[in-house]
């Protein structure tokens, strides 16, 4: 049944009682077409796009624990398309633009906000550096400007310009389209839609080996049994590693630890997202009043999901070098997740060298924003067998062929990028 | 925040570390390895979920690059593993 304003008025007039699951709980076949391990934004929505699109829904979704669970409600909630290299910018701007319409398509609300998205630079040649930047997004067809002084103040009134900065402020790339949108709703959205197309959605169910025989793929291993399946797609963020290597696939990443926090909730008080570039702290404020902050990686290989209290600082004392009157808030809550970052920081995308498995690895933690993009892609890869022309400068190969595709310029250090 | 044990300084706090990352077995500069080779020792592996040799500089302490062998999963130190 559709979720609208008649619906909310039926179920409060019958107390409530009647509410269905949103995602079934379904016995599982022997063999599907495909199998999709990772039920994250990203795997959901390939498999809400292998329906939608392909009318492929002979699917499995694998999750090891529970929708929503992972990364895709650990991030900050930040969308946007703000970046250097066309191949990036491409994938996440086709994301921002199927971000406008989702909540209706998902019969779902993810409470998309294009707020407006706002990079602080530091130094005039940052700048500089921001500006041709920004250049490249409007060839590339998006809208992008640089603002300074006194119209970057009336941007955001709430930021401190005018007190003395270690970092001063010198500008800001802003990205209007940018903004936030809420991220457990858009797993659970996507795993409502697929499940009702008739996607089969497991929880609970770790993938335990990946059989390969002959450099074929030939069945998934799960604790509820073996499935026999041509393709399968591994979307795991953080366990990448330990998922590809199933397979036999060693992958170019390292995998760190990232935080995020929340203060107190308060009036609303900030109606953008910001950024502070000299060593990273995102802030934005919630519909419910938080005010979430986020920050670079710890900087050194982890599995803990437990961060260091060093980046806890860092990340508050730069947010409070832009908005001094968060000294005044408490944190309510801190949390990390297990972010898989390539040796050129950008995701990785495509067929493997095992026929019939895909991977979708290392988008580190920025993964968030390009998840309806990646699984629309995926979703067309999977059906048609075609590498889509947005997914091609992401393929696996690219290490070994020098075609590295690095946005920072930071070189094939994963705990810098 | 970890404490990494420094065969010159003894325990000192992550922050005055630099990260250098896993450890890695590069081929001979013998000209015998192919491009493939380099880029296999280079990129792949070394992510292991566990002990992980790896390389620290002691940025803010006695700067010398030392090695440490710790578990990524609990930051545990394990004991001989720094040179």
């Amino acid at each position: 049944m559709g979720y609208s304003a008649f619906s909310i008025l039926g179920h409060a007039l019958t107390a409530n009682k009647h509410w269905q699951a949103a995602v079934g709980t379904p016995e599982m076949r022997t063999s599907y077409d495909v199998v999709i391990i990772g039920g994250g934004g990203h795997g959901l929505a390939t498999a809400y796009y292998l329906a939608q699109e392909h009318g492929i829904t002979n699917v499995a979704v694998l999750e090891a624990g529970w929708i929503g669970g992972g990364n895709t409600a650990r991030n900050t909630t930040i969308v946007r398309s703000d970046y250097l290299l066309n191949s990036s910018f491409r994938l996440k701007d086709f994301a921002l633009r199927l971000w406008a319409d989702l909540s209706r398509d998902l019969n779902f609300n993810l409470m998309y906000e294009p707020r407006g998205y706002v990079d602080l630079a530091h130094s005039d040649g940052e700048l500089e550096h921001f500006t041709l930047r920004a250049n490249a997004m409007r060839l590339g067809g998006a809208e992008a400007s640089i603002l300074t002084g006194d119209a970057l103040q009336e941007r955001v009134p709430e930021l401190d310009m005018a007190s003395p900065k270690r970092f001063p402020i010198a500008g800001a790339l802003v990205q209007e389209a940018g903004g936030v949108v809420r991220h457990d709703a858009v797993a659970w959205g996507f795993a409502r839609k697929a499940s009702q197309a008739g996607i089969h959605v497991f929880q609970n169910c770790p993938v335990t080996g990946i059989e390969v025989r002959g450099g074929k793929l030939q069945a998934i291993e799960t604790p509820k049994g073996r499935i026999a399946c041509g393709k399968a797609l591994i979307s795991v963020a953080g366990a990448s590693t330990q998922v590809a290597a199933l397979a036999g696939l060693e992958l170019p990443l390292n995998s760190v630890n990232v935080q995020a926090f929340v203060t107190e909730p308060v009036k609303p008080a900030l109606d953008t997202v910001v950024n502070y570039n000299a060593g990273y702290s995102y802030v934005s404020q919630t519909s419910k009043g938080e005010f979430v902050l986020g920050g670079a990686t710890d900087g050194y290989s982890s599995f803990a999901r437990r961060g260091s209290f060093e980046r806890i600082e860092d990340v508050l004392a730069r947010a409070l070098q832009m908005f001094p009157f968060l000294s005044r808030l408490r944190l309510m809550r801190h949390w990390s997740g297990i972010a898989d970052i390539p040796m050129d920081g950008n995701a990785i995308l495509g067929p493997t060298p095992v026929e019939g498995l895909m991977i979708n690895a290392g988008w580190g933690y920025a993964g968030f924003k390009a998840t309806p993009a990646v699984g629309h892609q995926m979703a067309a890869l999977l059906a048609t067998g075609q590498l889509p022309e947005l997914l091609q400068p992401f393929a696996y190969e690219r290490f070994a062929l020098g075609a590295e595709q690095d946005d920072a310029g930071a070189g094939p250090y994963p705990w810098l990028h | 925040m970890l404490l990494i044990p420094c065969p010159h300084c003894g325990l000192r706090e992550e922050s005055e570390f630099t990260y250098g990352g896993p450890c890695r077995d590069l081929p001979a500069l013998d000209g015998q390895s192919d491009a493939g080779t380099w880029s296999q020792a280079f990129h792949m592996g070394k992510n292991p979920r566990g002990p992980l040799r790896e390389l620290w500089y002691h940025s803010s302490g006695c700067e010398a690059w030392i090695e440490v062998t710790r578990d990524t999963a609990s930051h545990e130190i394990i004991p001989g593993g720094q040179t």
